[in-house]
Order: C-alpha cells, then sequence, then structure tokens
C-alpha cells in the first residue's frame, strides 16, 4: 500500500502575519486515484494548494514524492512542474493568443531554436488520446473554455506528471462539457496519475473521487473513502458541526416576526450575467433571511444582482409593491439598498482613504456631487459610527487599509447604516474578522431588524445564520433549492437541503 | 471535425489574431498602392518608387521592428526617436569632430542603444516601474543628450561615410527608361538592405526561437505565462534591450541616410513607429503582432504620406494628421475586428 | 511592524518631498552665487514697474506649470497615467484664441473679438481636445499615455492648420497683460493668474465632491462603483478639466509673445507637468492627492530650470537634466524598491535588537 503512495504531506504549516493558515496538515495521495479536497472558506485548501505549487514556500513540514528521498523543496511553480505536480486552476493560466500546442509546450524544453511540425504533430497526439476535440494549430482564444481546461490538462499529462492538482476546474463549465472532463480525468487515473480534485460542487464529488479529504480551520479533518462518508456527514464536517449534539439556538423574536407585513423587495425572474437560475425573492419589512449554500453555489450573485452589482440581463425587481429599474449600484443605492460585498480589500475599502472618507462615501454620493459634507459634519458621522459600532482605530484620518480586517468591515457596515436603507444586504460579513466582531455584527443585524430594517445575511457559518434569520434560503449550483423557516431551522435540516437530501 | 466545406469566413474566423491582423494589413496596403496608382498617376508603377520608399523609411522600419517585439510582449518604448537623434549626433561628432571611423562609429550607435535597452529593461522588468514613465523620460534625457553632445546641426564629410551614403545598390530588371531613353537601374541604399535583413531576421526569431515565443506568451497574458514556467522578468527585460539594440541600429540607419547630426532628427518617430506596428496588426494589449505586418505598416504610413503630399497637401501639419488619423482607425479596426470574433 | 511604520511615515509626508527639494536647490544656489535671489526694481518699456531677478521669472514660469499641474494630478489621480498631449493642446488653444483674435488674415490692426470672447472659445476646444482624450482612456479603454500620444503628435499640426501655417501677431498692448505686467503692479500677472486658479480648484475641491471621487476611482475602481460613483464619467471629466487648465496656459503662452510658434511654444512642458506632480510626492500610478503639493512641485521645477539657464545650460538640453530627477523620483517610489527598502530598514533594525539581546543577555 505505502508504494502506492505518490504524494505525502507531512505537518504542512504556514503563516501570514498573525495568521496561522495551516496548522500542521497531514495529507496523503496515491497512484491512480482521484481525490477530494474539501473544505470551506478559510479552512486552508487554497493555501494548501499554493504551498505544493510552489506559489507560497511552507514554514514547516515535509513533502514527500514517490521517487525522491526525503523532503523536496518545491520554491516556484517551475519547481512543483519538474517535481511532476501540476495545477490546472479555475481561470485558465494558459495564453489566449498562442495556439493550443504551443501552450502545451511554451516554457519547457531548453532547445533554442521551436521545430513547429515536432510540436504539433506531438500535440494531435496527445489531443487525440485523450479525445480532446480540437487540433493544435488552434488559437487557444477560439476554443471553448472547457476545451481550454482539457488543453491545460493536456499540457500536465505530457510533462509526465505523477500528481495533478485540479483546482476548480468545473466552475465555468456546463453539465457537458463537466461530463467530458470527467472522463479525461477517469483516463488519467487509469494510467496511474493522482488527481487532487478541489471543487465545491458536492454531485461532482461523488460522481468521480474515491477519497475525501477534509480540512477545517487549518488542520486535516480526516481522509474518508467517498462510499462511506454520506453527504450529509460530509457536509457537518466540512462545517464542524456534528449533527447530532447541535444544539439549535435560534432568533426568537425573528420568528415572531412572521407577519403580514408588505414585501420590501421583491424580484422576478431575476437574472445576471453571473449565470444564476432566475431569482423569485421576497423579504418583508424588519426580517432577517439569509442565502445558505456551499461556497461557490451562487450566494453572492444573487445578492449582487438584486444590487446591480453585476449587469442583470433578465427579470423585474419591486420595490414596496413598485417596479424599480436598477441597471447600477447608484439605482439601487436610490431604492434604499445597501450592499455589503463579499470581498472587502478588491470591493469594500478604499484602502488609501480615512476611515472617515470611508465611511461617509456612500452617503456622500448619494447626497450628489455638489452637496459635499462639510469637514464638521463629516467628523460627526465618523465619530458617531466610530463609537457606535465600537470601530477601534487612531483617529477617524487613519487610512483604513491600516486597520485590522474586523475594524475595516465595521467601517464599510458603517458606510451603509449611514445611508438609512430599507434593505440591508451583508455578504460575508464576519469573513476574516475576529470572534468579538462577529458577535457585535450579528447582534448589530438583530437591532437594525428590531427598528424596522430588512436584512439580507449571507455567512460561510451556519450558527451565525441561525443565530439571525427567520428564513433561510438554499442554494446549490446557483439554483435556489429550498427554504427554511421556523422549525427547519436547523443545522441538519440545512445540511440535508445543500447535500441534496440524499442521506 | 472540420466542417466539409471550410467557407473564407470560416477560415478567417480560425485565423489566429495574428495572421487575421497580418492579412488586413498586407491587403490594405496594396490597396492603397493600387490606389496611388489610379490616383496619382504613373509615377507609383515605376518600381523605383516603391524603392524609394523604402530607401527613405528603412531607419523607420527598423525602429518600429524594435518597437512591435516590445508592444508584443506588453510594453511599450517611446525612446526609440530620440535615440536616434542621439546616435545621429554622437557618430556625426565621432567622425568629424573626433576623428573616428565608420566602424567605431557604428559600434557607438550600438552602444547608445543598448545601454538605452540596458537601463530601461532593467527599471522596466525588475523594478517594476510603468514602461511609459520610464521610457518617457528616456526620450528626454536621449533629446536632451543630443545638444549637449552638440548644438547645432551639421553635415557630416568624412569621406568614407559619404561614399557609403551615396552608394547605390542597383536591382536588376526593374529599371525604367529616362525621357531621353536610356535604361537606369533601380536601386536602393545599403539602410534598407540593413532594414530588409532585419525584418526577416527577426521574423525568424519571433516564430521560430523560444525567446521569440515566450514574448508573445508574456504578452499574451503575463500571469499565465509566469505560470507556465516562463521567467516574465527576464524575458521583459530581453525584449526592451534588443529594442534598444535595434534603436542603436536604426539610429546609424538613419544616420547613413541623411549624412547629418541634428537634434531634430527623428522627430516624432516613436509616434510614427507606433502608429506603424499598430497599422501592422501588433495589439497594444500585447500577444498579437507581426514584424512582416510592421515592415507592411511603415510602407503604408509612408504611402498614404505620399498620397497625400501628391494631393497638394504637401504642408508638414498634413503628416501629423495623417498618421493620428490612420492610428486612430486601425485601433477602432482591431477592437472591431477581434471583438467580432470574440462573439462568433 | 516597523516597515509598516518607516513607509507611513514617508508617504504621510507627502508634502516634505517638494520642500526638501526646494531648500536643496535654494542651497545649491546660494553657495553657487548669493546673487541669485537678489531682486531689482526697474521700469519696462512702457514705463511701469516691474520686478526682475531670478526669483521673479520662477515666479513667472512657473506659474502656467502650476496651472497645469492641477489638471495633471486630477487626471493622474482618477487614471493612473498622465496626459502627455499638453503643450501639444496649448498650442492648439493658443493657436485657436489668435485666430479668433486676429481675424483670418492674422494681420488685422485691432482686435477682431473681445479678448474674453476669444479666451472662452479657446477653453471650449481644449476641453473638447480633452474630451477626445477622455474618451479614449475612459471608454475605450487605451492606457493614458497611449491614448495622448495620438494627440501629442498630431496637435502641433492642428495648431498650425488652424491658422493656415501662418504667424498671426496681436497688435493690442491690453493683451500683453495676460504673460507680463498689469500697470502699476510690479509682479508678473502669471502668478495672479495661477493664485486665482488654485483659488478656484481649491474651492471647487471644497464644495464638490471631485476630489473624493477621483481618489475613489484612482484607488480602488471595483469598489467605487459599487458605491454608486460612475468611475468611466469620472476620468473623463478630469481630462475635460485639464483641458481648461490648458486653455488658461495657453492664454498666458501666446500673451508672452503676443504670437504663436507652433513647434516651439509649451515644448517638453508635459514632462514639466509630470514632474510637478511626482515631485509633489503624488504616486504616478493614481490615488490620493495633494494639490498643494503639485503646486508647490510646479515651482520647484521651474526652480531647477532657472538654475539650470542660470549655469548656460541650452534649453534644449534642459530635459535630459530632469529625465534624471523623473527617473530618480519613480525609482524611490517604485513598490519594489521600497519593499527593498523596509526590508533593509528591518533587518537593520533586527540586527540592533541582536545585538542589543546579546548585550542584554
Amino acid at each position: 500500500m505505502s508504494e502506492n503512495v505518490v504524494l505525502e504531506l507531512k505537518n504542512i504549516r504556514k503563516r501570514f502575519g498573525p495568521v496561522q493558515a495551516l496548522k500542521g496538515v497531514n495529507f496523503k495521495l496515491c497512484e491512480g486515484e482521484i481525490h477530494a479536497l474539501m473544505g470551506e472558506n478559510g479552512a486552508g485548501k487554497s493555501t494548501l494548494i499554493k504551498v505544493l505549487t510552489g506559489v507560497y514556500t511552507k514554514d514547516e513540514g515535509s513533502i514527500h514524492m514517490k521517487g525522491y528521498d526525503g523532503d523536496i523543496a518545491i520554491h516556484s511553480p517551475q519547481e512543483a512542474q519538474d517535481a511532476g505536480i501540476s495545477t490546472v486552476y479555475q481561470e485558465i493560466t494558459l495564453c489566449p493568443n498562442l495556439s493550443v500546442a504551443e501552450n502545451m509546450y511554451i516554457g519547457r524544453g531548453k532547445e533554442i531554436i521551436q521545430n513547429w511540425k515536432k510540436m504539433n504533430d506531438n500535440a494531435n497526439k496527445i489531443l487525440e488520446s485523450l479525445d480532446i476535440p480540437t487540433s493544435a494549430t488552434t488559437q487557444l482564444a477560439n476554443c471553448s473554455i472547457a476545451v481550454q481546461q482539457m488543453v491545460a490538462i493536456a499540457r500536465a499529462v505530457d510533462m509526465d506528471c505523477k500528481v495533478l492538482i485540479l483546482d476548480e476546474p468545473t466552475s465555468s463549465l456546463d453539465d457537458q462539457e463537466v461530463a467530458k472532463l470527467f472522463k479525461l480525468m477517469r483516463d488519467l487515473k487509469a494510467r496511474g496519475v493522482g488527481i487532487i480534485f478541489v471543487t465545491h460542487f458536492l454531485d461532482q464529488v461523488y460522481e468521480v473521487c474515491d477519497k475525501i479529504t477534509v480540512l477545517r480551520d487549518g488542520v486535516q479533518e480526516g481522509e474518508y473513502k467517498t462510499e462511506e462518508l454520506p453527504r450529509l456527514q460530509l457536509v457537518s464536517k466540512m462545517l464542524g458541526k456534528e449533527i447530532d449534539d447541535l444544539s439549535d439556538i435560534k432568533n426568537d423574536e425573528a420568528i415572531m416576526q412572521d407577519t403580514n407585513e408588505e414585501n420590501v423587495i421583491e424580484t422576478n425572474q431575476l437574472t445576471s450575467t453571473s449565470g444564476i437560475s432566475p431569482l423569485d425573492f421576497y423579504i418583508k419589512k424588519g426580517e432577517v433571511n439569509g442565502f445558505t449554500g456551499l461556497l461557490g453555489s451562487g450566494r453572492s450573485e444573487c445578492v449582487r444582482a438584486i444590487f446591480g452589482a453585476d449587469k442583470v440581463v433578465g427579470g423585474t425587481i419591486k420595490k414596496n409593491g413598485k417596479l424599480v429599474k436598477i441597471n447600477k449600484p447608484i439605482d439601487a443605492m436610490k431604492a434604499g439598498i445597501a450592499y455589503l460585498p463579499e470581498d472587502r480589500k478588491v470591493d469594500g475599502i478604499i484602502g488609501d482613504l480615512s476611515v472617515r472618507e470611508n465611511i461617509i462615501l456612500a452617503l456622500q454620493v448619494l447626497e450628489g456631487f455638489w452637496k459635499p459634507f462639510t469637514r464638521a459634519e463629516a467628523d460627526d458621522f465618523a465619530e458617531k459610527y466610530i463609537k457606535l459600532l465600537g470601530i477601534k482605530t487612531a483617529s477617524a484620518d487613519t487610512p483604513i487599509k491600516s486597520l485590522s480586517g474586523g475594524n475595516q468591515q465595521k467601517c464599510i457596515v458603517a458606510r451603509w447604516l449611514l445611508t438609512h436603507p430599507e434593505y440591508l444586504i451583508l455578504d460575508e460579513p464576519t469573513r476574516g474578522i475576529d470572534v468579538g466582531t462577529k458577535v457585535d455584527i450579528q447582534k448589530l443585524v438583530l437591532k437594525l431588524a428590531s427598528e424596522g430594517m430588512s436584512i439580507t445575511f449571507i455567512s460561510s457559518e451556519t450558527d451565525e445564520m441561525l443565530r439571525t434569520c427567520s428564513r433561510l434560503i438554499v442554494m446549490r449550483d446557483r439554483k435556489v433549492v429550498g427554504e427554511l423557516t421556523g422549525s427547519d431551522l436547523t443545522q441538519n435540516k440545512i445540511m440535508s437541503v445543500i447535500a441534496g437530501g440524499d442521506k | 471535425m472540420a466542417e466539409k466545406k471550410p467557407s473564407i469566413l470560416n477560415r478567417l474566423r480560425n485565423m489566429t489574431d495574428t495572421n487575421l491582423l497580418l492579412t488586413i494589413t498586407i491587403v490594405m496596403f496594396f490597396l492603397m498602392y493600387i490606389g496611388a496608382i489610379v490616383f496619382q498617376g504613373k509615377g507609383f508603377l515605376k518600381p523605383q518608387t516603391f524603392f524609394n520608399i523604402l530607401n527613405a523609411n528603412a531607419a523607420l522600419i527598423i525602429l518600429s521592428v524594435g518597437l512591435s517585439i516590445v508592444m508584443i510582449s506588453g510594453s511599450i518604448d517611446i525612446s526609440v526617436g530620440g535615440v536616434t537623434a542621439l546616435v545621429c549626433m554622437s557618430c556625426a561628432v565621432h567622425l568629424d569632430y573626433k576623428g573616428g571611423n565608420v566602424f567605431t562609429a557604428f559600434l557607438l550607435a550600438l552602444g547608445i542603444g543598448i545601454a538605452f535597452g540596458f537601463i530601461q529593461g532593467i527599471l522596466i522588468a525588475y523594478l517594476d516601474i510603468q514602461p511609459f514613465i520610464v521610457t518617457l523620460a528616456g526620450m528626454f534625457f536621449a533629446r536632451g543628450m543630443t545638444t549637449i553632445v552638440n548644438t547645432n546641426p551639421f553635415n557630416v564629410e568624412n569621406p568614407a561615410l559619404v561614399a557609403l551614403k551615396d552608394t547605390r545598390i542597383p536591382v536588376p530588371f526593374l529599371g525604367s527608361y529616362n525621357k531621353l531613353g536610356e535604361y537606369i537601374n533601380a536601386y536602393v541604399e545599403i539602410g534598407a538592405l540593413v532594414a530588409v535583413a532585419v525584418v526577416l531576421i527577426l521574423f525568424f526569431v519571433l516564430r521560430w526561437t523560444r525567446l521569440g515565443r515566450n514574448f508573445y506568451a508574456l504578452g499574451g497574458n503575463r500571469q499565465s505565462a509566469l505560470m507556465l514556467g516562463i521567467n516574465v522578468k527576464r524575458t521583459k527585460f530581453y525584449a526592451h534591450l534588443l529594442c534598444g539594440f535595434l534603436s542603436g541600429i536604426g539610429g546609424f540607419v538613419y544616420f547613413l541616410h541623411v549624412g547629418s547630426g541634428a537634434p531634430t532628427h527623428a522627430a516624432g518617430a516613436e509616434m510614427n513607429a507606433i502608429a506603424a506596428s499598430i497599422i501592422g496588426g501588433t495589439l497594444l494589449t500585447g500577444g498579437v503582432g507581426n514584424v512582416i505586418g510592421t515592415f507592411f505598416g511603415v510602407l503604408s504610413l509612408s504611402t498614404i504620406q505620399n498620397i497625400v503630399n501628391s494631393a497638394g497637401l504637401d504642408d508638414a501639419w498634413w503628416t501629423g494628421i495623417t498618421i493620428a488619423a490612420m492610428l486612430c482607425l486601425f485601433l477602432v479596426i482591431q477592437s472591431l475586428v477581434l471583438s467580432r470574433k470574440k462573439k462568433k | 511592524m516597523k516597515k509598516n511604520s518607516f513607509i507611513s511615515k514617508i508617504a504621510g509626508n507627502r508634502i516634505l518631498i517638494p520642500i526638501v527639494a526646494l531648500l536643496i536647490l535654494a542651497v545649491f544656489n546660494f553657495i553657487a552665487d548669493p546673487s541669485f535671489f537678489k531682486i531689482t526694481l526697474g521700469y519696462n518699456n512702457l514705463g511701469n514697474p516691474v520686478l526682475s531677478g531670478y526669483l521673479i521669472t520662477i515666479l513667472d514660469y512657473g506659474s502656467e506649470l502650476a496651472i497645469l499641474a492641477l489638471g495633471m494630478t486630477l487626471v493622474t489621480a482618477a487614471s493612473g497615467g498622465q496626459d502627455i498631449s499638453v503643450g501639444a493642446a496649448i498650442a492648439i488653444a493658443g493657436s485657436a484664441m489668435l485666430r479668433v483674435l486676429c481675424g483670418a488674415d492674422g494681420r488685422a490692426e485691432t482686435l477682431q473679438t473681445p479678448i474674453i470672447v476669444a479666451f472662452l472659445i479657446a477653453v471650449v476646444i481644449a476641453m473638447a481636445f480633452g474630451a477626445f482624450n477622455g474618451i479614449l482612456v475612459a471608454y475605450f479603454k487605451i492606457q493614458p499615455m497611449i491614448a495622448t500620444l495620438i494627440l501629442f503628435t498630431a496637435g502641433r499640426s492642428i495648431a498650425a492648420w488652424i491658422n493656415n501655417n501662418q504667424l498671426p501677431i496681436v497688435n493690442d498692448q491690453g493683451f500683453t497683460v495676460f504673460g507680463g505686467f498689469i500697470p502699476g503692479i510690479p509682479i508678473p500677472t502669471p502668478f495672479f493668474i495661477a493664485a486665482a486658479c488654485v483659488v478656484v480648484i481649491m474651492l471647487v475641491l471644497k464644495f464638490t465632491n471631485l476630489g473624493l471621487y477621483t481618489q475613489a476611482v484612482g484607488i480602488n475602481e471595483s469598489s467605487s462603483r459599487l458605491n454608486g460613483l460612475n468611475p468611466e464619467f469620472i476620468k473623463f471629466i478630469t481630462f475635460v478639466i485639464l483641458g481648461i487648465c490648458v486653455a488658461v496656459a495657453a492664454l498666458i503662452k501666446v500673451s508672452r509673445l503676443s504670437t504663436i510658434n507652433y513647434s516651439v511654444i509649451a515644448k517638453d512642458i508635459e514632462m514639466d507637468a509630470i514632474l510637478a506632480v511626482a515631485l509633489g510626492g503624488n504616486s504616478l500610478s493614481g490615488g490620493k492627492f495633494n494639490m498643494w503639493a503639485s503646486v508647490l512641485g510646479a515651482y520647484v521645477i521651474q526652480f531647477l530650470t532657472t538654475t539650470l539657464y542660470k549655469f548656460n545650460v541650452q534649453s534644449d538640453a534642459l530635459p535630459a537634466y530632469k529625465a534624471i530627477v523623473v527617473i530618480i523620483l519613480v525609482i524611490i517610489s517604485a513598490p519594489t524598491v521600497r519593499e527593498w527598502m523596509g526590508n533593509m530598514w528591518t533587518r537593520m533594525n533586527e540586527k540592533k535588537d541582536a545585538k542589543e539581546a546579546k548585550v542584554n543577555g
């Protein structure tokens, strides 16, 4: 058995500043096996893969490959390739302007002169043997995403890789394309390649994988044979909740909110360019609801469509029963909608600006170009919310980027509260911030709701949502697959809906 | 796999971007040249007219080729015109005031070009400074240095150089008869030959060498190139070094053509070179382009200028406006062609 | 931690950069030749009192640069690039102004239109060309410097074409006021014009959200969009504002000579304007800006230019020296270099700490 092991990681540790992302991960991959690597946000999945592919260098631990003695050092993607570890990423990391064959061979070999004929012949041979529907001389940009993905795999195969890492390769593929990809994966498995498959789609895991390793909080939660781990168990292990000993904390107040209030926001068959299935959604005054589902299930895309952050391509939105047209975020803001985006760094903070400017920004934009707040007004707003939310900052003048994650997030919350929205969307407001702040934000959500604000709360941590939401919309594969209220609001129930009902 | 009857349209669609834009460029050039023959009379029918265009633009061809390489790698260099002026002035002073010979002058030209390429390359590739700022400073530095080397323009009297400058290499069979009925050989200058050689060599380098393909990969997607195992910093550095080297050669060819040094030499050459590259099918965003296209790009530019001039609009300002307009036009054509391809 | 505070110290005091540069230049001149600072009161050929001296020259010629620096700072902040066509655009605006003032033949004895009308027309034209640049940058997403390279090349030709390549001469004494002196006031007029422009832009920054919006867009475009801003329009508008600055600078330039030289007017001024922004400590890749620092930067650049002139450096050779200054500035502010310096700093401190630890241990 042990000579079958092609890759073994022992006690891998990696830290970023104060954050210990990997706390001693062990992992074992055998030849001819498809091994799913599962874990929620912050579990350390992507860090682990980056350590394996040489993007990051590990702090501690060792990596063993079959055929090498002792720990192998991987400091760059190049070295990882040389060791026989190839990676295919979610975003295509090939050059769209080059031909298929070139993409398979560039960056390899040392010959100075390129022999096109030999290269194209070789490429065609491999493409044929893997049954990839394209030819060597086609420009990559003219291929579909799935084929591009396969070309990346073909490159890896031709490099004689022992370990192939597929990092969410299926997220932009349709069903047919996924089927083709799986066929290719099984072919490779038959050739003895060890495949690490990272995905958020549970169905796919159960379709192709032999083993599952679950990571949680930077450690290996366990390694399981796929057939021995029912879906529900898998979900519970990923979320870190035992199914049976869950005491269901509920938001009693919120449950009482089940009144006949009017819908504040109502969408009808809303779709956007992000590719979500048409969304029918409503929220009542003073209600807190949430979108749940695993990462990549389309939670964020739904709320982004409502806010006009992605281009809306179909459907309607009604506000208090009246149709509103939301094409751009400003339209949504004028309609009294506020949106705290998922990615704080990219979409939320404006790093070099001060805390004060970050807080007043949204309201300022609503007020208009010609009505800037005076310094005194701005200071008042900033001070008020710094105090209200307990933002820890040296002063309102400090650039927001020098604050801790939790305090940055509070500033963004303050920014939107300042606009006094009727409907507030919080997309992962608690991600990557300290526990104290998480609790603060949840309390705040309940308080605001009791004052009549409608809130959609999205979090990867289900218990947060159970504590705050009175209605949960469950998503899988960019579709709404269920809605839970009242006594159905339990971890078990959510997990079984996410997992697809079957135990 | 393939369609049974690949229509022309389908074939166009399946072409690589580089070949598609190259085809457009060459077709445009011939249309333009035929247009010139039709509207401007028979002057354009004489092969010598074509050779004259080649002679006059030899330096620009070399500069543009260098710039194309940088642009293919996703960067830019606007110092080429300034470097040309500096090379001319330095060589002129070297020959006439310092008693140098033509060979050492050539080495001097190469040295200047390589020095610019080297320093700019280091700053851009390894220190990650915006290429535009670096080469803008390079351009101003070169222009300023030109006046520091020597303020006043002057014609070089070094006999060896003058002899080289006036060397005419006959082209057999393409001559014409003058009014007296005498046969006059068509000719090209040395610079034109150098330019053609440079184009052919670099065509080979870009098409068939690892370095050449790395330029394309780098321009196509920097991140991907890195992931594919290419040393992106070194590749970018080489692109700038090569461009500097070619500015040196181009500068010397320019010098050979005009036989003088002046601070105003090659004024606006950077713009012409960028325009020629873009007209020749090099994408501003990098990754797509071809030096053969650039060659035709320069010829197209020059033909258009000839047409404008012989249409009676021979005031100097029309040149600048024409080039800017051509550039705008081709930027639009590029984005249209590529976006239509994407949709399909 | 230490690295952070070190960098924030540098970044936090942007205005220090031009002040330090100014001090270095002043001290250098003081040592080399104290007469540099001499100012004399004399009378010009119209009998008006005028001040003269190197410092007055700096005040005079630095003003047009300061005006351009205002617009250039905004463009840089929002788009993360620079407009290199300002010199050419000045030629266009100046040419248009003269065409309107002198009429078609360019030799009219009297002004054909009031100066204010000519100026306003020039403003509109300069704004239109700014809009052209802005559209290319904001909506066609062409890098600012490439987009403006088009006008950089064609601009002077267009300027010549406006007046049929003739050089109209304004014969009205009133017109010389803008680039010269107001009768009775010995301080050059451009300084007052620049002051007025600075006041206007400061008022605009105070009473509108221009500053907040441009900085937000320059720092984080995606986030700005989610806060309801329209990043494309904001980039576009900064180019239009730069157009206004160009027209004002053109007025001064043309007024100085009462005529125009298409190929020489405002030559290499784009370099100076970019330098002013960079010297003001503003990042050339966009984001936060300090308008005062840019203005100060403009005068420091002129200080440098005047110093170089004084040491008999030819005007055509000036760019070489300035290019070196630019390169030094961008190298200092390059992220890689900063990181490297930061690391050096930390390592030095670590060594010191280690040593101290040893001593203590």
